[in-house]
């Protein structure tokens, strides 16, 4: 089943409003959408939503499928923001045209190569995909900044990932090299870690910017 | 070898990352002191000394510590210096043998770039503690280059050191290790556009301008002329190629060369041994016992050994028993009776003479305080505590616009603002430097001072609770404004954590000694020359005119009219002029609001002379001059501010 794009955007805002904002039923009027809309009639003939007056409300289909437009919608955020760094308003018109490329798997690929965020740029929260489940129950962690590693705990560097090239050439002279040992020893009010036999204090600035595989 | 090869002096260099024994080697081969710290980062500049080794003569050159041979650092610039343009004909590479696998990787640049390298393995004895081994000859045959084993603080493996300097012939065919093709493929298409002599190998020099090194391409670009554009260009298109990564890519693919120097090299014990001294170091940098901590090095090492012993007990006797009451009125006595004029007797022995005044300070007040201050500084500086410390303020001095890296200047700055100074070379950027200096010349007050004005304000504990809340209160408010009004990014902090370890007397005493000895030489001449000024400012009149200009000022702060003296004093020296407070004290001329008031304003007061013309030696006479200006102002304000909360408060009254 592939909705139309305006279709997925009712879904969007019938979520918001039930399930966000707690209201049980989504208002035709404030939502701004008249009955007569062939987008409306798309999901009611898909039975994802039933109308009763000026009311909308899901049917339990409807709920899931509203809940992974919304998925897609906040993980195309946080993909303009993140990793294209697109901001502003351009962001968040990019992210509405980009969500729905999202099916299909796609959104799971672009939630993985994320690492599961569970809120978009604005914090609001992210629906979590069967893709974020089985990266739990599976305790894959993924690869994560060194700050969030805990005390004593170990991992392998995976990348440095930092702007400014002189930051990270010193860091590699210190051995801070991917593939290499790193223990993390303390975390307040500096980090310290060990690489080898030497031990270093680092800012959390720059712990942030080293990613660890646990 | 010929005898005219033999006649010449030689160079040896010695180079390798920070805090590897490489100063402790270089007093060992030349039999000078250059101080020596389990500080990272303490050599800024080159140091070079004559020595005879094994008969002939050589000069020896320390350089300060550098990690790769791509300079990042100002002080990387400086060392590569020595390696680009004086052509030393043994390059001596000193690593940590823990550390044997981090650091090999400049020792195979330098290999590679063709240096006659001598590779020295220090810091044995701490590796063997901790249960490694290391294969030195098995190294040796992989590297193609000589290698000793040594721990230099305990003078191990030096006369090997020695021999292999002086017998040093140079390997023919040094090894060659190879990069991935696609690598040495760019490597040898720059290779092959380059047509100019260099001192470092064309491998060396290609890598270098991919890593778009501005020096060396500078170099290159004026030693290749003409042929310079075919060869930029082909640079340029490589980097646009790697430009992904090829920072990285290099570091791992030298970090798979050295693995497969390393494998059957070094052994690590399957456990890791956790020493006593680790204990303690984990200790210092958690907050919850790390400040505990703090406050009792603080209150053992600076207010009971510097302030009650080295201020209270030593100079009591130093100068009351001995100036006051022995040595002055003899000298005196003698000196009359040899001259018979009245103004040259007034210039040695008179109230502002250079024996009875100048040395007496000099000797009997400040030198005791500063002693015992540098034997506390150099004995933490040598347990490796500083670093740990940084680490411990550096969110708060982040407020500053500083790192935890300016500690040490900090902490330094309470035993010689002069000193300290300089030491904020250390730090990273500019505006590191200048914030740094300004909290120094303002708010941070000199041994010397800290002790006068602690015996000066100790009958009011009152007023000393003021004193310091003002100079605290000052220090957050200039430094979150300094971080706030200064352009520039924020700072980032990172710092190498040596292993703790107990100092060693000797070294404790040796580096005390250079300390007092810079310090002595530097102040004396300054003292001598403040009591012939004084002395010609008396004769003339021209002091009493003087102080009687500044009147006004005083009366406006509240201070009598003889107050004006030890201004202008400590117009010479901080010190100086808080000795001069002393004196009225002693004399019974002032109340303790007004000893506060003085003594919060001579301590925010320009720095002494010879800290002023380091400011602007560091940071030149802008810089300097805004900065005299800003302490001058802000110090007679806040004295002015001051003495009328207090009148108002009707605090101390």
């Amino acid at each position: 089943m592939k909705l139309t794009d305006h279709a997925e955007e009712i879904l969007e805002s019938m979520w918001i409003a039930i399930e966000e904002d707690g209201r049980g039923y989504a208002d035709m009027v404030s939502i701004g959408i008249s009955g007569d809309d062939p987008a409306l009639k798309e999901l009611v003939s898909n039975a994802l939503v039933e109308i009763k007056g000026e009311r909308l409300n899901f049917r339990p289909e409807g709920r899931r499928e509203g809940e992974m437009t919304i998925r897609r919608h906040r993980l195309a955020e946080r993909l303009m923001m993140d990793v294209l760094n697109i901001r502003g308003d351009s962001a968040e018109i990019k992210a509405c045209q980009f969500e729905h490329l999202l099916n299909e798997g796609v959104d799971a690929k672009v939630c993985t190569m994320l690492n599961h965020p569970t809120t978009c740029p604005h914090g609001k929260r992210i629906p979590p995909g069967d893709c974020c489940h089985e990266a739990r129950s599976s305790g894959d962690l993924g690869v994560v900044p060194l700050t969030e590693l805990k005390s004593r705990e170990e991992g392998e560097i995976a990348y440095i990932q930092t702007d400014d090239g002189k930051k990270m050439q010193k860091l590699m002279a210190m051995g801070v090299l991917p593939g290499n040992r790193i223990i993390l020893l303390h975390s307040f009010p500096s980090y310290i870690f060990r690489v080898g036999f030497s031990e270093f204090a680092i800012d959390s600035a720059m712990a942030r910017e080293i990613f660890v595989r646990r | 070898m010929t005898e005219q090869a033999a006649e010449r002096v030689r160079k040896v260099a010695l180079v390798g990352n920070p805090n590897v024994g490489k100063s402790v080697l270089f007093n060992a081969l030349t039999g000078a002191y250059v101080t020596v710290s389990n500080y990272p980062g303490t050599s800024v500049e080159v140091s070079r000394g004559s020595s005879t080794i094994e008969g002939s003569p050589w000069e020896v050159i320390d350089t300060p510590g550098m990690y790769s041979i791509h300079t990042i650092t100002e002080e990387e610039r400086v060392a590569r210096e020595i390696l680009l343009h004086e052509s030393p004909d043994v390059v001596i590479h000193v690593l940590d043998a823990r550390n044997l696998e981090r650091m090999l990787a400049m020792t195979i640049q330098l290999i590679e770039a063709d240096l006659p390298v001598i590779l020295v393995v220090n810091i044995m004895d701490e590796a063997e503690r901790m249960g490694l081994t290391i294969d030195l000859k098995l190294l040796q045959e992989k590297l193609g280059i000589p290698v000793i084993g040594a721990a230099t603080g305990r003078k191990r493996g030096l006369d090997e050191i020695r021999k292999c300097i002086n017998g040093y012939v140079r390997e023919t065919d040094q090894h060659r290790f190879l990069y991935s093709r696609l690598l040495e493929h760019d490597i040898t298409e720059v290779c092959g556009l380059m047509q100019g002599d260099y001192i470092l190998s064309r491998r060396a020099l290609a890598l270098l301008l991919m890593q778009q090194d501005d020096e060396i391409t500078s170099i290159v670009r004026h030693k290749e002329g003409d042929a310079y554009a075919p060869l930029a260009e082909k640079v340029r298109a490589i980097a646009f190629d790697r430009r992904e990564s090829f920072h990285l890519d290099l570091s791992l693919e030298r970090k798979e060369i050295v693995r497969g120097i390393i494998n059957g090299v070094f052994h690590a014990p399957e456990k890791r041994v956790v020493t006593l001294a680790e204990r303690f170091s984990n200790l210092s940098v958690r907050p919850l016992t790390g400040v505990p901590l703090l406050l009792i090095v603080l209150y053992f090492g600076l207010y009971q050994f510097v302030g009650v012993f080295g201020a209270g007990t030593v100079v009591d006797f130093i100068e009351k028993k001995f100036f006051v009451e022995l040595f002055n009125p003899w000298i005196s006595g003698t000196v009359k009776n040899l001259i018979p004029w009245e103004i040259i007797q007034e210039l040695f022995v008179g109230e502002y003479g250079i024996i009875t005044l100048g040395i007496r300070y000099a000797v009997g007040i400040i030198l005791p305080i500063v002693a015992t201050f540098f034997i506390f500084f150099s004995f933490l500086e040598d347990t490796g505590y500083f670093p740990r410390l940084a680490l411990l303020v550096d969110r708060v001095f982040k407020y500053f616009g500083l790192t935890g890296r300016a500690v040490i200047p900090m902490v330094l700055g309470f035993g010689c603002d002069t000193m300290a100074t300089m030491v904020t070379r250390t730090l990273e950027t500019t505006r590191e430097r200048i914030i740094a200096t300004i909290l120094l010349s303002l708010t941070i007050p000199c041994s010397a001072q800290l002790g006068v004005i602690m015996s000066l304000l100790s009958k009011y504990p009152g007023a000393l609770l003021v004193w310091s809340g003002c100079l605290l209160l000052l220090f957050f408010v200039v430094g979150l404004l300094a971080a706030k009004i200064l352009p520039g990014e924020a700072p980032m902090f990172y710092m190498e954590l040596p292993p703790m370890r107990l100092p060693q007397f000797g070294n404790v005493v040796t580096k005390t000694y250079t300390r007092m000895q810079w310090y002595f030489l530097e102040i004396l001449p300054l003292f001598v020359i403040a009591s012939v000024m004084l002395w010609l400012g008396k004769i003339t009149g021209f002091f009493e005119k003087l102080v009687n200009a500044m009147t006004p000022v005083m009366a406006s702060i509240g201070l009598p009219r003889e107050s004006a003296v030890a201004f202008i004093f400590g117009f010479f020296r901080r010190d100086y002029g808080a000795a001069g407070l002393y004196e009225l004290q002693t004399k019974g001329l002032m109340d303790a609001r007004q000893l506060t008031v003085a003594a919060v304003t001579l301590t925010l007061f320009i720095p002494c002379v010879a800290q002023f013309l380091i400011m602007k030696k560091e940071r030149g006479w802008r810089v300097a001059g805004a900065i005299g200006l800003f302490v001058t102002l802000l110090a007679f304000g806040s004295g002015y501010l001051l003495n009328k909360a207090l009148l108002v408060t009707g605090l101390l009254a």
